[in-house]
């Protein structure tokens, strides 16, 4: 997974509270069988809509969203960071997360910033004036920053140290490949191979 | 202090433990099927990385597979993509597979017992909540994410935090014409959708050490819809006379030496459970659902309740929507209710003995006019043995549609989808709004009360079955 210490680029209003995941990736997305490409669901039902921010020429290229509180509610569906991650989002700041949704964000190379709603106000009114206003993401000192406010976000050690390092529950768990190899020898002869 | 069942299993396959951590827990065996593991296969592929004991890992087909014409193409492009994904995916990893059409494919909760590769003390996992199946034989069994596949098939390890641990018991003798599929609907209606939430339930007591592994496989296999992570029950003689000889099982020395770690796999007297329920099995009776979770089930002499007699605000409104969703009012006995299909099948109750008991009740019987009977063996062993016996012929002559192995309409992700609107008496384990098909409506049942049911056309025991004409 690639590590992330701090991200400057453009932001994308989101200005919905509520956004469960299966407005993220409807359901019919879930058939596919691959692990990417899932951009095209991201938030598919609204996006018939031109008027919907995504469809907006000036947020085109933005990989940081800026969403009403509550982000990613619901059904514990995975793709919904796929569906950001493959959009092109590395980070999600919002004032609230789903549980499920900011463990799998987490796991899946996604910074989840959390921040009081008057932040994410502040966002808004800001890119709504000048949608062109870089916003840095950093992890690091674990700020929010545009133009000359800087704003702390929350984001437990845990997840922090392991964004920071790039590593997914398989690389922390291969780290200690050891003990695992030395489980394996220990294991009694008679127990059952499927091959 | 002494260790439950459930305790001593995980403590056995502890690979590393750190303080602030989870454990790290070796999987002995891992099943996989077409549904929840595609993705899986395709983060090990963008990352690079192999499957670390292929040898460990054992995947078929079952979800999507169709019950008929099954030398032909799959139709539905969805399911035809998932299976193919599954086969190249096991090809390029290396990860053994039966197929459709082999004679090991089946529902992958009943292929895994029957090849004798589900043991005692094991950890067993695969990306499917009933996994709970395999508890049955003592092993610690249980469902997890896409994800979390994807890791087991890289380390062949989870890293989990323990699970809470509650014991069921279940004292006495069952009733005669009680099966293991009434009680465990039983226990659920006691304890609730949430009772076991986070919990690995023990089931105990007379009344399981009496069941038939079949039997402990059922209740263990819907221990998940009372929200338990898994369900256990203690190996016993029962259990080593159902493995030996099997193929995947110990031999000779080694038979001998399993024997003795196995006979350890009990809960000592004096561990604690976090919970514990007692139940008095003498005054089971044969168990239907009447509503849209496995919780909201009565006796078969009883009627649909009345939403008004719940005290719980939430239960009501519950149970109000679950009448008006199967289209029930009120009061009617539940002996009453007409059905047009009757699904004999899944990883609850789709291994031979559940077609042996359905099949006695059956036999010289006919199928009501207007009621569809399918059955569907769990696996194609199940269904060969079934031939073998002549089980087929006694569906088939009664007017019931005799099945390839797979899931079928238990989730009817293949072609057996019940009807919108349409009802059924099911031997599956979830009676959700639209499981069986968009609109459906199931009833859970036993393989008894199926047949039964499929013989009068309303929901039955085979006690309330006229006597069937002596043979010339
Ligand atoms: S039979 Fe039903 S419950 Fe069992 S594995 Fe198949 S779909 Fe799941």
């Amino acid at each position: 997974m690639d590590s992330f210490t701090t991200l400057t680029g453009q932001a994308m209003p989101l200005q919905r509270s509520d956004v469960d995941t299966d407005q993220i990736i409807p359901a019919v997305y879930l058939k596919r069988v691959t692990r990417s490409g899932f951009e095209d669901g991201l938030f598919a039902a609204w996006r018939t809509d031109p008027a919907f921010v995504l469809n907006q020429p000036q947020f085109a290229g933005a990989t940081i969203l800026v969403a009403g509180p509550d982000f990613g509610t619901g059904s514990s569906r995975e793709h919904a960071v796929w569906a950001l991650r493959d959009y092109g989002f590395r980070a999600v700041i919002a004032a609230r997360f789903g549980d499920i949704f900011r463990g799998n964000a987490g796991k899946g190379g996604l910074v989840t910033a959390q921040v009081d709603q008057s932040v994410v106000r502040q966002l808004w009114a800001v890119l709504e004036s000048d949608p062109a206003v870089p916003v840095t993401v950093d992890l690091q000192t674990r700020t929010v920053s545009w133009l000359d406010v800087t704003e702390p976000f929350e984001l437990d050690d845990y997840t922090r140290w392991r964004l920071l390092e790039g590593l997914d529950d398989v690389d922390l768990t291969l780290r200690h490949e050891e003990s695992v190899s030395q489980f394996e020898a220990n294991r009694p002869g008679w127990l059952p191979a499927t091959a | 202090m002494g260790r439950t069942l459930a305790e001593k299993v995980w403590e056995a396959h502890v690979v590393r433990r750190a303080a602030g951590e989870p454990d790290l827990l070796y999987v002995d065996l891992h099943l996989i099927h077409e549904v929840t593991s595609p993705q899986a296969f395709d983060g090990l592929r963008q990352a690079g990385r192999a499957v670390r004991r292929p040898d460990l890992t054992l995947a078929t087909e079952d979800h999507n597979v169709p019950t008929l014409d099954i030398d032909r193409p799959i139709a539905d492009p969805v399911s035809r993509v998932q299976v193919e994904a599954l086969r190249s995916n096991c090809a390029e990893f290396g990860v053994p597979i039966y197929p459709l059409g082999d004679a090991d494919q089946g529902i992958v909760h009943v292929v895994g017992p029957q090849l004798g590769l589900t043991q005692p003390g094991m950890t067993v996992v695969c990306g499917d909540s009933h996994t709970s199946t395999h508890g049955a034989f003592g092993a610690l069994a249980f469902g997890i994410g896409t994800s979390e596949v994807e890791h087991v098939l890289a380390t062949q390890t989870l890293p989990l935090n323990p699970f809470r641990t509650m014991a069921v018991t279940l004292e006495g003798e069952l009733p005669p014409g009680v099966s293991a599929k009434d009680l465990v609907l039983a226990v659920i209606a006691e304890i609730g959708t949430g009772g076991g939430q986070g919990h690995v339930i023990e089931f105990r007591g007379s009344a399981i050490r009496g069941l038939s592994m079949e039997a402990r496989m059922t209740v263990c296999n819907m221990s998940i819809e009372a929200g338990a992570r898994a369900g256990m029950i203690a190996p016993d003689e029962t259990t080593f006379d159902y493995l030996e000889g099997r193929p995947h099982a110990p031999q000779g020395a080694d038979w001998a030496a399993a024997l003795d770690y196995w006979r350890t796999l009990v809960t000592d007297d004096d561990a604690v459970f976090d919970r514990e329920v007692v139940i008095d099995a003498t005054g089971l009776a044969p168990f239907v659902t009447w509503g849209t979770n496995p919780a909201q089930g009565a006796p078969l002499t009883g009627s649909v309740p009345d939403p008004s007699s719940y005290a719980d605000t939430n239960e009501r409104v519950a149970a109000e929507k679950a009448l008006t969703y199967m289209g029930l009012q009120a009061g009617t006995r539940l002996r009453d209710i007409p059905v047009d299909t009757v699904f004999l099948g899944s990883c609850t109750n789709g291994r031979i003995e559940d077609l042996r008991a359905a099949a006695g009740v059956i036999r010289g019987r006919k199928v009501a006019d207007g009621v569809q009977m399918l059955v569907v063996p769990g696996s194609v062993r199940v269904r060969l043995a079934a031939e073998e016996e002549g089980l087929d012929v006694v569906f088939t002559d009664a007017g019931a549609e005799w099945r390839h192995a797979g899931c079928s309409m238990c989730l009817g992700m293949n072609p057996d989808q019940l009807g919108s609107g349409k009802r059924s008496a099911s031997t599956s384990n979830r009676n959700f709004e639209g499981r069986q098909g968009k609109g459906g409506r199931t009833h859970l049942v036993s393989p008894l009360v199926a047949a039964a049911t499929a013989v009068r056309g309303t929901l039955s025991s085979p006690a309330d079955l006229l006597p069937t004409a002596p043979k010339d």
